[in-house]
């Protein structure tokens, strides 16, 4: 018992926040919460904001930061949309979108493993640029895509399943578990663990340091484009400022999860958790009376107390 | 006896500093050689030439006989023919448990490419216990590199570089920043190298930490060797005079 404690601390306590949040909700305002409605609209929305973040806490654990993904995602979804309306075929669509997302993802990692521009600045660089090109390319105008709708993209990635279960949650699970193995269980994770925690070490151990770093950039642009892809499908629509809202709640998602920003530790379970927190406030809120203003107070109020519950508990030496 | 270890005229500069100018360097099997020199003198470069970190400019490296083609030289191969280097800087993850910086860049692998982490424990637990004794039995698999003392780090690292069946263990100020009861477990250390038949380097600029474990005394100054003395062939005192002597320029 003190043993599971002792190892997995982080992940009870934000089980227990997200249980806590829930049991708060429904005292407050129990015709939502204790409706399967809500949770059935939670299970739509939340795993494009869960798959960003997921693929967030790897490049968080190396030690780098991606703050191009909302335009990646929007990018890819573009070069979806495009594609779709052009061909009519959801495979061949939804290739090009992942494969521009990996594209966006390495050009990142060149910038910043090969040229060296630190990964905030190169990723600020490549969020405005991708983004005006979309608005250039689409002259700002959203892309309508009703005909995709019924078909086996669409019901392979959102439809419904049994008619109730959005499937988008279990593509979301699938890819938690997968990324899970990835850092715990395999070596390209464990090479990601030893980067973040001292590169210099990691080299001389002989792990490729630049190599891995760059797949992650590169893994980070795929799960964009697939977010990105999820959103367009979801909504049947491609916007232009689509994903705009996406960064506070990404990275609001992996530290309130429990990775260290300081690179070398993360957790794959916290950082799931963490976006369904992030991913129920709102609704909460709004549907306990409060205006949707609050929002953002309770996002930042949550994000500064949990992070610094974790900072506490880590009881790190001073001289760090 | 075929050398462990053959360099000759080996060259590396770093832009205009010219760090090594024209070394030639051997280790013979079982052998204990103290590379000695002050700060800067080379010693460090040399050793990551040979444990594949950096490549020579110039000159020959043969390793148990075979000549190695710098350009496909690098730290995995260099670890598949036996060196295992413990550098001067941190050579384990601070915040990794005991068992990933054993296995770092060699995992143990199951049928399905993941780590294998039962195994890896496992074999974690029987070298703690049986590298660091009754302390390391008393350790996790689990627990950080942070709570170990300076002494058991190093200690940790030279097991790791045994367990994997290096027999060219290269350790790089092994002693520099540790209290001196821990000195004393870092010697015990290397003696245990010695007595498994292995090969290994140590280099430091203090001869007193060292000259009880080598058998074989190198001196580096600016770059270059200026010395070689077999343990039997000179006394602690005149080894001890030559080094200050460099450090005083005053040159034979
Ligand atoms: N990576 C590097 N880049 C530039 N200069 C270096 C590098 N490594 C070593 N040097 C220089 O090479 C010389 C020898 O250094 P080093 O081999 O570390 O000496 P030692 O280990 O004997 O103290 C020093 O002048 C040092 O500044
Ligand atoms: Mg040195």
């Amino acid at each position: 018992m003190r043993c599971l404690w002792e190892s997995h601390r982080r992940g009870i306590l934000v089980t227990l926040g997200l249980i806590g949040l829930l049991v708060l909700f429904a005292i407050a305002s129990p015709r939502t919460f204790l409706n399967p409605r809500i949770y059935r609209s939670f299970l739509s929305t939340i795993p494009v904001t869960a798959i960003l973040a997921l693929g967030m806490t790897l490049l968080v654990v190396v030690g780098e930061m991606d703050l191009s993904f909302p335009s990646v995602c929007a990018a890819a979804a573009y070069v979806f949309a495009k594609a779709f309306l052009a061909t009519g075929s959801g495979a061949v669509s939804f290739v090009l979108a992942i494969a521009s997302g990996a594209i966006m993802g390495w050009i990142n990692g060149l910038i910043v493993v090969s040229i060296g521009v630190p990964s905030i600045i190169a990723t600020i660089g490549t969020q405005f640029f991708w983004r005006g090109l979309i608005l250039l390319l689409s002259d700002g105008i959203a892309l309508s895509l009703a005909s995709v709708r019924g078909t086996d993209i669409y019901s392979l990635f959102v439809g419904r399943m049994a008619g109730e279960i959005p499937v988008q949650s279990l593509w979301c699970l699938a890819i938690a578990l997968g990324l899970a193995l990835l850092l715990n269980r395999h070596p390209f994770g464990d090479s990601l663990l030893f980067i973040g925690d001292n590169r210099k070490t990691a080299a001389m151990m002989g792990i490729p340091v630049a190599k891995v770093r760059i797949k992650a950039f590169i893994l980070m642009g795929v799960l964009s484009a697939f977010a990105g892809v999820l959103a367009t499908l979801e909504l049947a629509n491609w916007w232009p400022t689509q994903g705009e809202g996406y960064m506070l709640l990404v990275f609001a998602s992996v530290f309130v999860g429990g990775t260290s920003a300081y690179g070398g530790e993360g957790t794959i379970y916290g950082t799931l958790i963490g976006a369904i927190i992030i991913g129920i406030i709102e609704a909460g809120i709004v549907s306990a009376g409060l205006a949707g203003f609050w929002t953002r107070l309770v996002h930042g109020l949550i994000i500064v107390v949990s992070v610094s519950i974790y900072a506490t508990m880590a009881r790190r030496p001073q001289d760090r | 006896m075929e050398a462990m270890v053959e360099m000759k005229g080996i060259g590396k500069s770093f832009g205009s500093v010219e760090a090594l100018k024209q070394v030639d360097f051997q280790l013979n099997p079982g052998e204990v050689v103290a590379l000695l020199g002050d700060n800067g003198a080379g010693k460090s470069t040399l050793i990551k030439i040979l444990s594949g970190f950096h490549s020579a400019d110039r000159g020959s490296m043969a390793i148990k006989g075979r000549e190695i083609d710098f350009k496909a030289y690098d730290v995995t191969v260099a670890r598949s023919l036996g060196v295992e280097t413990v550098y001067q800087e941190r050579s384990l993850g601070e915040r990794q448990p005991l068992w990933r910086n054993v296995f770092i860049g060699r995992h143990r692998l199951n049928r399905w490419g993941l780590i294998d982490v039962k195994r890896e424990k496992m074999e974690t637990m029987e070298l703690l216990s049986s590298v660091l004794g009754l302390r390391g039995a008393g350790l996790s698999p689990d627990a950080s590199v942070e709570t170990l003392s300076g002494g058991e780090r190093q200690g940790l690292a030279i097991g790791r570089a045994m367990h994997f069946g290096a027999d060219i263990i290269v350790l790089d100020e092994p002693t520099t920043a540790l209290a001196l009861s821990e000195v004393g477990k870092v010697l015990s250390f290397i003696g245990s190298i010695r007595e498994d038949g292995r090969s290994c380097i140590v280099i430091s600029h203090d001869l007193g930490h060292v000259y009880k474990v080598a058998d074989r005394f190198v001196l580096m100054d600016r770059g270059s060797t200026v010395g070689d003395y077999r343990k039997g062939d000179i006394t602690p005192e005149e080894l001890m005079a030559r080094m200050i002597g460099l450090n005083g320029e005053v040159k034979p």
